[in-house]
């Protein structure tokens, strides 16, 4: 997507023109070229019925695409089925086999190989330590809790050394504390084994915690993918700038463009300078993008005082420990949010009439939502 | 201080605690006792009250006792060794005048006839013959005289042996057994030792049959429980269906169905295939598959609720494994559906073992099974005991098995269905 950027290794994975509907009607995926390096962790990210799960399971055998073709190691694999594949996967719901124990749920995938029994009794113990669950070999799925049943299912995806792991939203039945230690430990596990992590989530703090690059779908489309500081910084659209990380949206009309930089009028008559990302030219709508923590809030003045200088009325503060929010009326944005040092709220009345602002490099003009 | 102060008043509460909560418990195991009463009596008067009667019979013995009560009370010292004394005659002789009087000698003929083929004649023939009480001490003789059976050991035998109140003697017969005159157990002449045999024969009927459910049971469930929900519920009807007419129509239809002269044959002797009709019905072959066709919903509805509870998530997760698809099945699939396989299997052998309506009219004398021969003593030839003692061997052996079965199953400690 981004010229200039070197490709570190070949793609592992290549999705060529893929095309997938259910009903012949509508597209879930409507037109999919996609990269995935070996040894990287990409996620697809999107809101739910954007077409990633499908991808996901087109990549796993499960779907077959309409049209299109998925290369694995250079090799078609449209025709090969699941079992063939040499490909790892993790289930929304672990689907760790309840009549078996947690040994001989890890050994599944190695005696279905016909691996020695030596050799595999030695891998599920490696694989158990790499768990920390040596202790509960004996024991059945039923007994363990959501998160021992995820490292379960981890280390059964992984014992027989796949060329790929997929991951479909494993951590979206634990509670959050759980997660956000689950993220960190398939993250540690993915950058000792070296292995390549297909990973699915709705969760867009998740997908920044973990990946190399993140892939995000829409409608069927890949909007963007990029490093996650990437997608942060210069989303190409409202929708990635909206679906990852908090922002501000307001609206408005293109005045001029001059080079990378517009200058844009709001509806409350003031005007800012804002980068130019995917604006159609002068008198085009657009949506401009501020994300929270580029704001500041001046208590005086006014708006001649300086560029980017928005008059603004505060409605409310949160307090939320390591920060604070404020929210503010600005420009018809009834829910324009500032990000505070704590303790920096308690001078804000909510009515309390300020001004705000920011640097055009941190006002992104988008196309318009 | 403060801590122990805590621990004090731990331990004070204990008590009173534990009795709450057996007393909350208690509250609640009342309401649940009271929520079941109704059925409980019902099923008690009913049900447990008539079996336990049925059972009972099996063991009771007090025709004899009654009509002959002298005779019994003089054999009770007898030592079955030797012809009983003189006394013993003199009772016989009174109580069967006595018994001539009242009417009630057919009831102990008819006891001691199954015990002794022929010994209703001899009862009878004596008690037409006998006119008065006989001199003291010429009872022997004079029985004797009337009936020369009264010198042999086993005339005696047959009735100490038959004078109750309980005994092992229709049990015995159930297992083809039976006591020699000197009251060893020993098989029973070949003439009536049949049980056994139509014991066997009704097993392997019903095992025959609930293999054969389960061979055609499990793709249709597997097939129900992987369609769609519209698709399923009417194929669900189809399989509901049998349930919606009579056993008696369903087991006609068979016969005229496979009769000689019947669909199947005639269009086999349409298309060419046969030139004299098969013999399909009056036959084991009628009999299970007309038998398979009333049982098979016994068999498919707990298999489905046993696959309806199988994530597809897991044949996937098996597949992307590397499980080939047999493998994933009988690794993965068919281990899961054990539950179900077991309950449907016990069911229908159950069901299979009580069969009457649908052998006695497609099978032939040689299908019979156990509850044909049951209802044969109890309406026919009314030897209740007989079929009390059947009985209570089929339900010993339907127990044991269902113990079995609990014990296989409790050993597999299937979870079933996934955490989440």
């Amino acid at each position: 997507m981004e010229a200039g950027k070197v490709t570190p290794a070949p793609a592992l994975v290549r999705f060529s023109g893929i095309q997938k509907t259910y009903d012949g009607e509508q597209l879930v995926v409507k037109n999919l070229d996609l990269d995935i390096r070996k040894g990287e962790f990409i996620t697809l990210l999107g809101p739910s019925g954007s077409g990633k799960t499908t991808t996901l399971m087109m990549l796993a055998g499960f779907e077959v695409p309409t049209r299109g073709e998925i290369y694995l190691a250079e090799r078609p694999i449209k025709n090969v089925p699941p079992h063939k594949r040499d490909i790892g996967m993790v289930f929304q719901n672990y689907a760790l086999f309840p009549h078996l124990t947690i040994a001989e749920n890890i050994a599944f995938p190695l005696s279905v190989r016909n691996t020695n029994k030596a050799e595999a009794q030695e891998r599920v113990k490696a694989a158990l330590r790499m768990i920390k669950m040596e202790t509960l070999a004996q024991r059945r799925p039923g007994q363990l809790s959501g998160g021992q049943q995820q490292r379960v299912a981890l280390a059964r995806a992984l014992v027989f050394n796949p060329q790929l792991v997929l991951m479909d939203e494993p951590l979206g039945a634990l509670d959050k504390r759980l997660r956000e230690q689950m993220q960190l430990e398939i993250k540690q596990l993915h950058e000792t084994m070296g292995i390549t992590v297909v990973y699915v989530t709705h969760d867009q703090s998740e997908a920044l915690t973990m990946s190399d690059r993140i892939a995000v779908f829409n409608d069927g489309i890949v909007q963007q993918i990029d490093r996650p500081d990437a997608l942060y910084e210069h989303p190409v659209n409202s929708f990635v700038a909206n679906f990852v990380g908090e922002n501000n949206v307001l609206a408005g009309t293109v005045e001029t463009v001059e080079k990378d930089y517009c200058r844009v009028a709001l509806a409350t008559g003031s005007s800012v300078m804002a980068r130019a990302v995917n604006v159609s030219g002068a008198g085009a709508g657009t949506s401009l993008s501020v994300r929270p923590e580029r704001v500041s809030i001046l208590m005086g003045g006014n708006s001649a005082d300086g560029p980017n200088r928005l008059p603004a009325t505060v409605q409310n503060t949160i307090y939320l420990g390591d920060h604070a929010l404020a929210l503010l009326d600005v420009a018809g944005n009834g829910e324009f949010m500032v990000k505070l040092q704590p303790g920096a709220h308690d001078s804000l009345r909510s009515g309390e009439s300020v001004f705000i602002t920011f640097r055009p490099e941190d006002c992104l003009a988008l196309d318009p939502v | 201080m403060t801590a122990a102060l805590l621990t004090n008043a731990a331990t004070r509460t204990e008590l009173p605690l534990k009795r709450r909560l057996k007393r909350a418990e208690r509250a609640r195991q009342f309401k649940a006792l009271a929520l079941v009463v109704p059925l409980l009596l019902f099923l008690l008067f009913t049900f447990a009250g008539p079996i336990a009667g049925m059972l009972w019979r099996a063991v009771d013995d007090r025709e004899v006792r009654q009509v002959l009560p002298q005779t019994v009370a003089a054999l009770a010292s007898w030592d079955g060794k030797d012809l009983p004394d003189e006394k013993a005659y003199a009772a016989l002789a009174s109580d069967i005048l006595a018994a001539r009087a009242s009417a009630t000698i057919a009831i102990a003929a008819k006891r001691l006839n199954y015990a002794t083929n022929g010994f209703r004649t001899i009862l009878t023939s004596t008690a037409r013959n006998l006119k008065a009480e006989p001199e003291p001490g010429t009872a022997r003789e004079t029985l004797v005289k009337i009936n020369p059976a009264w010198r042999e050991r086993t005339t005696w035998t047959t009735i100490k042996d038959a004078s109750g109140p309980v005994t092992g003697f229709y049990l015995l017969a159930a297992l083809d057994l039976t006591r020699n005159v000197d009251g060893a157990i020993v098989a029973a002449p070949p003439d009536q030792a049949i049980y056994r045999d139509i014991f066997v024969r009704t097993f392997l009927i019903s095992l025959g049959v609930t293999a054969l459910c389960l061979i055609l049971g499990f793709p249709v469930a597997y097939l129900l429980a992987s369609l769609p929900p519209g698709r399923s519920n009417l194929l669900m009807i189809f399989v509901l269906l049998p349930f919606w007419t009579s056993l008696l129509v369903r087991t006609c239809a068979w016969i005229v169905l496979l009769q000689s002269q019947g669909v199947v044959n005639d269009s086999l002797h349409w298309l060419g295939i046969i030139d004299q009709p098969l013999r399909l019905i009056y036959n084991r072959f009628g009999v299970c598959v007309a038998m398979t066709h009333v049982l098979l919903p016994f068999m498919i509805l707990p298999l489905y609720s046993s696959m309806k509870a199988i994530s597809p998530a897991y044949m996937r997760a098996a597949a992307s494994l590397g499980a080939p698809p047999v493998t994933a099945f009988l690794r993965i699939y068919l281990p899961q559906t054990l539950p179900g396989i077991g309950a449907g299997s016990l069911l229908v052998f159950i069901l299979a073992l009580g069969y009457y309506i649908t052998p006695a009219l497609v099978g032939g004398a040689a299908d019979q099974m156990m509850s044909y021969f049951i209802a044969l003593y109890t309406t026919e030839t009314a030897n209740w005991g007989l079929a009390s003692a059947l009985g209570a061997v089929l339900l010993l052996a339907t127990i044991l098995l269902a113990l079995v079965y609990g014990k296989l199953v409790q050993g597999q400690q299937v979870t079933g269905g996934m955490k989440n």
